[in-house]
C-alpha cells in the first residue's frame, strides 16, 4: 500500500503545492562495449532509450557522472560520445524520467480543464467533475471544495481510506497555510508547518487506512 | 493568529462561555478597536478599517470552517441563514443567533444577537458616536460568503452599544458570483 503524490490546485488551475511520497524506483547502471545494443534519441532536451529492453527509461548519468539533459556534464553531446570506440566500455545508469516542476505545473492545469470537461460531458445533470481516476498502477483521487480548491492525491489502487485523507488535507491546508498570517491566497504554498503535518497525515494514512473525525 | 479563531472545539474543552480563551478574543478585539480609534481621526475610517480586516479574516476562515463542518452547497439563501446562525456562529463565537424580518422575497434577513462576545466588556465613550464596534463582523460574513459565491451586504442595524435593545445585523443577498462558480459542481 501506498500513497505516491499530493497536488493542490488553486481555483484558477494553478498549481500551489505538490509533493512526492515515493522514492523512485530502483535506477540500473549497466556497463557497455561497442556497439551499443540499445537505440537511444533525444525527447524534449533529454536522452532515452526510444528501443531497447525499457523504452522510455532516461540515461541518467554515464561513467557514474550525472548528464545534462542531452550533454555530458563536460558539456559535450552524449550521442557523439557513444559513437566513438575509443570511450568504450562505457557503464551507463538508467531510471524512469521524473516530472520537472514545470511538468508538474502543466499536468495539473491540464487536470484542472479535464475536471471541467468531466461535469461537462456528462449525460446526467449536477454531475461533479473528475473524483477519481483508475490505471493499472495507481488512482488519482480529487476533492473540490466549495471554494474551488481541489486536492488531488495519486495513490496504489488498493490504498482505502483515500476519501478521509483528503479531507484531512483539506483541514491542514485551512490550518498552516491560511491561518498563517504570511500565506497569500492562491499563491504557491511554502509553509514548513503545512509540509510537517501534511507528512504526517500520509503516513498514518499509509498504515492505517482511515482516519477518524478530528484525529 | 489563531487566537482570531477560538472554535468551539477548544471552548469546550474547558468551560462554557466566558473562560479566558474567548475573553483574550475579546480582550485582543478590543484593543484593535482602541489603537484603530487612535489611528484614524473618524469613526467612519475605523468602521472600514475593521470591515476591511473582517474580509480579510473571513475568506480564509470559510475553508476553516467548511473543513471542519460537513456543510454543503447551500441552494437558497434561509439556508445560508441557517448555517450562518446556527453552525458558524456557534462554532466560533459560541452563540446563536436568531434568524427574523424575512424579506417577502427571501432575501434580506436579519441576525438577531442576544449577546454578543465581543462587547462583552465595552462602554462606547461620547465622542464615538458613529463608531460600530464589532464592523470586524461584517467582514467576516462578507468575505466568507462571497468564497462561496455570493456576493452579500451586511451591515449593524441596531447595536446595544448604542442604545439600541438588541443587536441587529442585517445581511442581503446581492447577486450570485458566477465567475467564482468552480466548474462541475452543480
Amino acid at each position: 500500500m501506498a500513497i505516491f503524490s499530493v497536488y493542490v490546485v488553486n481555483k484558477a488551475g494553478g498549481l500551489i503545492y505538490q509533493y512526492d511520497n515515493y522514492v523512485p524506483r530502483a535506477e540500473v547502471e549497466k556497463t557497455f562495449s561497442f556497439p551499443l545494443d540499445l537505440v537511444l534519441k533525444i525527447y524534449d532536451e533529454k536522452l532515452v532509450v526510444s528501443f531497447g529492453q525499457r523504452d522510455g527509461i532516461r540515461v541518467l548519468s554515464i561513467n557514474g557522472v550525472d548528464v545534462n539533459g542531452k550533454y555530458t556534464a563536460e558539456g559535450k553531446e552524449i550521442l557523439e560520445y557513444l559513437k566513438d570506440p575509443a570511450n568504450y566500455p562505457v557503464s551507463i545508469r538508467f531510471g524512469r524520467p521524473r516530472l520537472t516542476s514545470n511538468e508538474k505545473l502543466m499536468l495539473a492545469s491540464m487536470f484542472h480543464s479535464l475536471f471541467a470537461i468531466g461535469s461537462q460531458l456528462s449525460p446526467e445533470v449536477g454531475s461533479s467533475g473528475i473524483e477519481m481516476l483508475e490505471t493499472d498502477v495507481f488512482k488519482l483521487h480529487c476533492f473540490q471544495t466549495l471554494t474551488g480548491i481541489k486536492f488531488i492525491v495519486l495513490a496504489d489502487p488498493r490504498q482505502s481510506g483515500i476519501d478521509a485523507l483528503l479531507r484531512k488535507i483539506y483541514e491542514i491546508y485551512s490550518d498552516f497555510a491560511l491561518k498563517n498570517p504570511f500565506y497569500s491566497l492562491e499563491m504557491p504554498i511554502r509553509c514548513e508547518l503545512f509540509d510537517q503535518n501534511l507528512k504526517s497525515a500520509l503516513e498514518i494514512a499509509e498504515k492505517a487506512g482511515a482516519f477518524g473525525p478530528g484525529s | 493568529m489563531t487566537i482570531l479563531f477560538p472554535s468551539l472545539a477548544k471552548r469546550d474543552s474547558v468551560t462554557n462561555r466566558g473562560h479566558s480563551n474567548s475573553e483574550l478574543f475579546t480582550l485582543t478585539y478590543g484593543a484593535l478597536v482602541t489603537q484603530l480609534c487612535k489611528d484614524y481621526e473618524n469613526d467612519e475610517e475605523v468602521n472600514k478599517q475593521l470591515d476591511k480586516m473582517g474580509y480579510n479574516i473571513g475568506v480564509r476562515l470559510i475553508e476553516d470552517f467548511l473543513a471542519r463542518s460537513s456543510v454543503g452547497r447551500c441552494h437558497d439563501f434561509r439556508e445560508t441563514a441557517d448555517v450562518i446562525a446556527k453552525v458558524a456562529f456557534k462554532m466560533y463565537l459560541g452563540i446563536t443567533p436568531s434568524v427574523t424580518n424575512w424579506s417577502p422575497a427571501g432575501d434580506e434577513f436579519s441576525l438577531i444577537l442576544e449577546s454578543n462576545p465581543l462587547v462583552d466588556f465595552v462602554e462606547l465613550p461620547d465622542n464615538h458616536s458613529n463608531l460600530v464596534y464589532s464592523s470586524l463582523l461584517c467582514g467576516v460574513l462578507r468575505g466568507a460568503l462571497e468564497m462561496v459565491q455570493m456576493a452579500v451586504d451586511v451591515r449593524f442595524a441596531q447595536d446595544t452599544l448604542r442604545g439600541d435593545n438588541v443587536t441587529e445585523i442585517r445581511m442581503k443577498f446581492i447577486k450570485r458570483i458566477e465567475e467564482n462558480l468552480p466548474a462541475g459542481d452543480e
